[in-house]
């Protein structure tokens, strides 16, 4: 039976209304149903709803599956392309990634996505097959992401091998001290499969990995009462401020990117996956957060000014200074937390789901990438090194740089319009049993 | 995504007008520097001053400079080349002829910043110089140590130098483009600014100045040369930046550069 859902559902016009809609093919519903998408409380199932249509608030509601959230694969694209440049070595393109306007960066959106489609994905799941096969589900993904990881691992040592050998500049004689865990690989390697040795730019990763371990618990606390979940989140990243809690590394330090903490990006994702984005959106199209959100972003944009125009700093009051700094990307500062939440409230009030210009031609690289957004990940660190190799070894000028960004990025589009492709010739050929379960790409990402 | 466009035009446009600033207001020196080592001035800006390096100028006292620093401090087999050296004789050249000025080097190799900061109370009571330029943050970033960690032990090893008397200036890391991808920088660079302004002393952004150097092509700091002249060179201007750096943020008159 085909149903357009998001006539039914509340708060159409402005709200952070991120639920999957459109005409789908879906089995016949109750009423109850139809007015808050499907939903797995039986309590709410049960309640003449026709009559009291919001007074009876689901434990979760479900979006259907049908047309993808195109929103979510833009600006994880984007944030893949972001996460490119910034793993190239500085050039005229990083004036163009967020970070230099504000407090947080490419890797909350990514993050936030991740646990907004995986929760979308595998919530799915775990209503229609259980517990057990979406756990088993997930760990199938984990182990794509962990092989993944160790891909790039290994990419990883024959660059900084090659280096080590080739390179014996005397200005740089301190700095080749990198070199030296090439000295134990035994400890090295095993250390990094363990994922306590991470080189740089290989955080987000294992950082991931540690996430979709947890899902499991998290959907399925979830289910159960989606706001003492996000409520339990929020407990978790206190406690860790408080008592600091962290993941050890090899050979000295901690994890780059505290799951203790990020994880409630993740969790903060997945509720509002889960029907908190809609339960949200009187708040989220009220002028008062905008307003809030704009002077939020504004005031961090001044503070990153000062950054780089140090002249700026002395406007800035000292005790705000003192209260201000550091701004803790380990563990996901409130002020970079809250940095996200103002961009994400703007963005979905002035980018409606429904905007035009996602179907645009123009946009289409973009969503590509963020459709499949492990692979893309990947590659982009593989050419991430690359890149830098090449800089390295052939000419290190602007141009270069410049036609280095610009063919990561295509290479990039390339490849993911080739997996799409793909995929679409083997879905019309294979099994037409594996239709909308929801498949790994959408929740993918790393 | 037209407002991004416009900001970074607008930041450029800072970047590329703050050199050409810079040229008309360059002091005379005994010795004119090489081109290649052009900074733009301000990456030689500071708004914390030196106040017991004009102190001593200014009273005539011997001007006791001690660099507390790593590998990346000298040049292997080349010590009078590097920067510490470097910049005692530019600051010979731009004070008066009457005023002493000495710079000593403590190389503490393969240590941590807390390590290093460990060594301070005693380091300082066998000397008691004027001015301690402490550069760190290799070794931590190349041992991925805590950001937290070594901000605290920075913050210790600053308030230990001035306990001691000392006017400070901490300089940062090296800029190493080959090892770009393998080390990161950029933690322990935004923590050093951080303790840098609480503590209100300059910081010597090495990093952004040898970058700036290798973007605009003056060093092609990617060479895999084995000899020791681009070290040589790079440690010259790294040398003549410093002391104008300090002499900047000591607030020295240009009248009394002249006597």
């Amino acid at each position: 039976m085909i149903r357009p859902l998001c006539e039914t559902t509340a708060g159409s016009l402005h709200s952070f209304n991120v639920a999957i809609c459109g005409r789908v093919f879906e089995p016949p519903m109750t009423i109850a149903d139809r007015v808050t998408g499907s939903t797995i409380a039986g309590a709410a199932e049960a309640r003449p709803a026709g009559t009291r249509p919001r007074t009876a608030v689901p434990a979760i509601t479900l979006p259907a599956i049908g047309e993808r959230e195109l929103r979510l694969d833009l600006f994880r694209g984007l944030a893949l392309w972001l996460i490119f440049i910034d793993h190239l070595p500085p050039s005229l393109l990083t004036w163009f990634t967020i970070r230099n306007y504000g407090f947080s960066d490419a890797t909350e959106i990514f993050i936030f996505i991740s646990g907004y489609t995986a929760a979308f994905v595998y919530g799915r799941a775990m209503l229609e097959s259980g517990v057990v096969i979406a756990t088993a589900r997930i760990l199938r993904r984990v182990w794509q992401i962990y092989v993944a990881h160790v891909f790039l691992f290994t990419i990883f040592l024959a660059e900084i091998s090659y280096v080590a050998t080739r390179f014996e500049n005397p200005l740089y004689t301190e700095e080749m001290g990198i070199m030296d865990f090439l000295k134990q690989p035994d400890v090295t390697i095993v250390q990094a499969l363990l994922l306590r040795f991470r080189p740089v730019n290989m955080d987000v990763l294992p950082l991931y990995i540690v996430l979709m371990l947890a899902l499991p618990l998290i959907l399925w606390s979830m289910k159960w009462r989606p706001d003492v979940t996000l409520g339990l989140s929020v407990v978790l990243y206190a406690v860790t401020w408080e008592y600091d809690l962290y993941l050890s590394a090899y050979p000295n330090g901690f994890w780059a990117f505290n799951p203790f903490a990020w994880q409630l990006l993740f969790v903060f994702g997945a509720w509002c996956a889960l029907g908190g984005a809609r339960r949200m959106s009187r708040i989220l199209s009220s002028r008062v957060t905008m307003w809030m959100a704009i002077a939020y972003l504004a005031a961090s944009f001044y503070v990153t000014l000062t950054w780089y125009v140090p002249q700026l700093s002395q406007f800035m009051p000292k005790l705000i200074e003192q209260w201000m700094y550091p701004i803790d990307k380990t563990n996901l500062d409130v002020l970079r937390f809250t940095h996200f939440l103002a961009l994400a409230a703007l963005t979905v009030r002035f980018l409606p789901r429904d905007w035009p210009g996602l179907k645009s031609p123009w946009l289409r690289p973009l969503i590509l990438c963020g459709q499949h957004s492990l692979e893309i990940f990947c590659l982009g660190v593989f050419l991430a090194f690359a890149g830098h190799f090449i800089l390295a070894e052939v000419s290190g000028g602007a141009a270069m740089h410049a036609l280095i960004s610009l063919s990561g990025v295509l290479i990039m589009w390339g490849v993911a319009w080739v997996i799409s492709w793909y995929k679409r010739v083997a879905d019309k050929s294979g099994a037409k049993t594996k239709n909308a379960v929801g498949n790994a790409d959408l929740a993918g990402g790393g | 995504m037209k407002a991004k466009v416009l900001l970074s035009l607008i930041l450029l446009c800072g970047g590329l007008a703050a050199p050409a600033a810079r040229a008309g207001d360059a002091a005379p020196a005994a010795s004119p520097p090489p081109a290649s080592c052009e900074v733009p001035a301000y990456l030689l800006t500071s708004e914390s001053p030196l106040p017991k390096v004009a102190d001593a100028i200014r009273a005539g006292k011997p001007l006791e400079i001690l660099v507390i620093g790593s590998r990346s401090t000298t040049i292997p087999a080349s010590e009078n080349s590097s920067y510490p050296a470097r910049m005692e004789a530019i600051l010979k050249e731009k004070l008066p002829p009457s005023e002493v000025v000495r710079v000593s080097v403590e190389i503490q190799s393969k240590k941590t910043a807390e390590e290093t900061a460990s060594t301070f109370v005693k380091l300082m009571e066998a000397k008691t110089p004027t001015l301690v330029v402490w550069q760190t943050g290799t070794v931590d970033a190349i041992r991925a140590s805590d950001p937290d960690e070594f901000r605290s032990a920075v913050t210790e090893g600053v308030a230990a130098l001035q306990n001691a008397g000392a006017d400070v200036v901490l300089m940062n890391l090296q800029y190493s483009p080959r090892t770009e991808t393998m080390i990161s920088a950029q933690p322990f660079l935004d923590n050093m600014r951080v303790v840098a302004q609480e503590h209100g002393i300059p910081l010597f952004d090495r990093f952004a100045i040898m970058r700036q150097w290798s973007d605009q092509g003056q060093f092609d700091l990617f060479s895999p040369s084995r000899g020791p002249d681009l070290a040589k060179q790079v440690h010259d201007c790294l040398g003549r930046a410093l002391a104008q750096f300090v002499f900047d943020a000591a607030r020295l008159e240009p009248a009394q550069q002249q006597n």
